[in-house]
């Protein structure tokens, strides 16, 4: 991949954990597992991931379909229905374990302090509801002010800021095009400025050109409201384009977690080595790179590395003991076994 | 609302209409009996006349109704009639007028049965709806199986029983008609108390049977509705679960069950049928009921000419509203 063909994010962000470097966590995630229970047993869906998000921070999670990306999103939101399960783990937002939150302290906490872009955000907007409608319904029940100038002029406000006409308020969503849609859903995601932002896959079924768009719109808001957000998808270029830092998963768990600058330069794990080279590039036109193998099954992981039976360098220890997430380098968050802990890093 | 859809669907109105009444006229006369004179043989068997003279009352009446003309003569009076509502006298009970007796049956049938399938509609529809909402409360999943069962069984069985029960063994209710025998219907307020108090087994069991039908579809829909990302979102938007519930999920939920409930509304002139018979309910389905035994043509032309009609207006209104409660149906041509 040629270093123009990519526009990196801003300035470098420091250390990888987000503790103790300086810069202040909004929300810590902390071995958060979370399964689904079937007839045939427990899948274990998300299996003791931890990240931490710094504010105003862009952190991208990737991963193959079934890895669990979404289910962190929804987890995160307490929106996890059965036979969906959070088993463990926190996630701390601002020093409040929110995964502990009765549903509802959690309905108060939605919106208005962590929201969520939803996945297939082109029906996310109830079709028979005007847009405005659909705003001011967040407001009633979180105590905010629906009535009068004020109001009105805070929707206009919060549609021009998303780079919407003020008359869309007043329109159905099968009026809009896909873009004005997406605009419309993260309208009403920000209207009472979280602090931490999700976007599950904001830019499915858009065209290219949409796309850019609106994680163009997605950036400027999340500047001026200095919001953190997890971009979750699997499109590697726009995660190039957007995240500061990118974590990659693996069945159920984050086998990788880097600048996004030094993701692609130069990947530390197997998984993300063969991610970053299937890429189609311009410097090697004509060829196309895949992952031999498929995903496990997570009702049955392999024992040990969940990546072990595809991967390349796959030794003996791989196959009985499960690699932790460790700092292999500096800002480098690693699991896997073929590299050596980085001393004197925490 | 652009006047070309109102003038649209009222020409399909029209042609619906139209249709209906010529496959009603030309359907009965497929059966080959000819009423005249099975009422004249029921007659005679009873009262003993002679056979010779009722070939000759039958040539008579023929000629009076009309019956003696070729068919396209009758069809094109048929017509005539149809758009004066003269469905003519009754054959049976002559010289009573038809329009008439319809006028008569109506009121039952429109109260009894628009009330039941209303009240079928919104309690069924609300139930289905809670019976597909995890947080709904405990009761309604208690009372679901119950009612789903109630509505497997067909409604005059159901009116038996409750006849049965509360009429027969432990006397709460009367055992059938729609007033106590030897009142006149009037506007008087004891009249209607005495009305609607013979009205409520009736009623209940239209209610019952219909509960189950409205509740299937509607959780249906409500388990379709619930996983649509707009549910997720307005979860995602921290809405209290009412709010999700009403606003969200059940009004979406409803909009295919109101096609079914203008149908069903249309059917009501007709009168439940069997409900009527089962309580002997002065109503349409009686009098329908009674026409068909007896081959009394003018009346089943009647009841079916009016049934056609309701369903027409209904489908007619049902056009007329549904841009209003969604919005991305338009009465503009696409």
């Amino acid at each position: 991949m040629s270093d123009t063909s990519v526009r990196l994010g801003k300035t470098e962000v420091g250390a990888v954990g987000g503790r103790g470097d300086g810069t202040e966590v909004v929300l810590d995630v902390r071995d958060l597992r979370v399964s689904y229970v079937t007839p045939r047993g427990p899948i274990r869906a998300v299996n003791g991931v931890s990240f931490a998000l710094r504010r105003g921070e862009a952190f991208g999670l990737v991963g193959e379909s079934g890895s669990g990306k979404s289910t962190i999103a929804l987890s995160l939101m307490q929106l996890i229905k059965p036979p969906g399960r959070i088993e463990g783990g926190q996630a701390l937002l601002d020093g409040t374990d929110i995964l502990a939150l009765s549903e509802e302290e959690m309905q108060r906490v939605r919106l208005a302090e962590i929201a969520l872009i939803t996945q297939g955000a082109m029906n996310s907007l109830n079709p028979v509801m005007r847009i405005r409608e659909q705003i001011i319904d967040a407001w009633k029940d979180h105590g905010e002010p629906v009535n009068g100038r004020e109001a009105e002029e805070r929707i206009h406000h919060l549609l021009r800021w998303v780079g919407l006409q003020p008359e869309v308020a007043r329109m159905y969503p099968h009026e809009l095009s896909g873009g004005m849609k997406q605009r419309a859903v993260i309208a009403i995601a920000i209207s009472l400025r979280p602090k931490v932002i999700i976007a599950d896959e904001p830019t499915s079924a858009l065209d290219v050109v949409v796309q850019r768009q609106i994680m163009q719109t997605l950036r400027r808001i999340q500047r001026d409201l200095g919001a953190a957000v997890i971009l979750i998808g699997h499109d590697m270029g726009l995660m190039a384009q957007f995240v500061d830092r990118l974590g990659v998963m693996y069945a159920g768990k984050l086998v990788e977690v880097s600048p996004i600058r030094e993701m692609f330069r130069d990947p530390i794990h197997p998984y993300s080595q063969l991610l970053i080279a299937s890429l189609p590039s311009l410097a090697k036109k004509g060829q196309f790179l895949g992952i031999p193998g498929l995903p496990p099954s997570l009702l049955d992981p392999p024992l040990g590395c969940p990546f072990h039976p595809r991967c390349p360098y796959a030794m003996e220890r791989c196959r009985v003991e499960v690699p932790a997430l460790e700092l292999k380098r500096p800002n480098r968050l690693v699991a896997c076994h073929l590299y050596e802990r980085e001393e004197g890093q925490a | 609302m652009p006047l070309g859809y109102l003038l649209r669907r009222l020409t399909v109105f029209l042609l619906i209409v139209w249709v209906a009444a010529s496959v009603n006229f030309f359907i009965p006369r497929l059966s080959g009996a000819d009423p005249v004179r099975e009422r004249l043989l029921q007659m005679a068997a009873v009262g003993g006349t002679g056979t010779g003279t009722v070939e000759e009352v039958v040539k008579s009446y023929q000629a009076k109704f009309g019956l003696d003309k070729p068919l396209w003569q009758q069809y094109l009076f048929y017509l005539a009639d149809m758009v004066r509502f003269d469905f003519g006298v009754s054959i049976t009970r002559f010289p009573n007028s038809v329009a008439g007796m319809i006028l008569d049956a109506l009121p039952w049938t429109l109260v009894l049965v628009t009330v039941a399938t209303l009240m079928a509609f919104a309690i069924g529809s609300l139930f289905g709806a809670l019976v597909a909402w995890p947080r709904a409360p405990r009761f309604v999943h208690v009372l679901a199986p119950p009612l789903l069962t109630l509505s497997a069984i067909p409604y005059y069985l159901l009116g038996l029983i409750l006849v049965y029960f509360l009429a027969f063994t432990w006397r709460i209710f009367p055992l059938g008609g729609g007033y106590k025998v030897g009142t006149q219907p009037s506007w008087s307020w004891a009249f209607i108390q005495d009305a609607a108090y013979h009205s409520i087994l009736p009623a209940l069991s239209i209610i019952l049977s219909g509960v189950g039908f409205w509740a299937l579809s509607m959780r249906g829909m409500m388990v379709t509705t619930q996983g649509e990302d707009y549910v997720t979102f307005a979860e995602a938007k921290g809405l209290r679960p009412r709010r999700i519930f009403l606003r969200y999920a059940l009004r979406n939920a409803i909009l295919p069950q109101t096609t079914a409930l203008a149908l069903a509304l249309g059917h009501v002139v007709s009168g439940a049928v069997l409900v009527e018979i089962v309580f002997g309910y002065p109503g349409v389905g009686n009098l329908l009921y009674q026409a068909i035994r007896t081959f009394d043509y003018p009346i089943i032309y009647g009841v079916t000419f009016m049934v056609i009609v309701a369903i027409g207006l209904a489908t007619l209104i049902l056009d007329l509203l549904l841009p209003v409660l969604d919005p991305r149906i338009t009465y503009h041509r696409t």
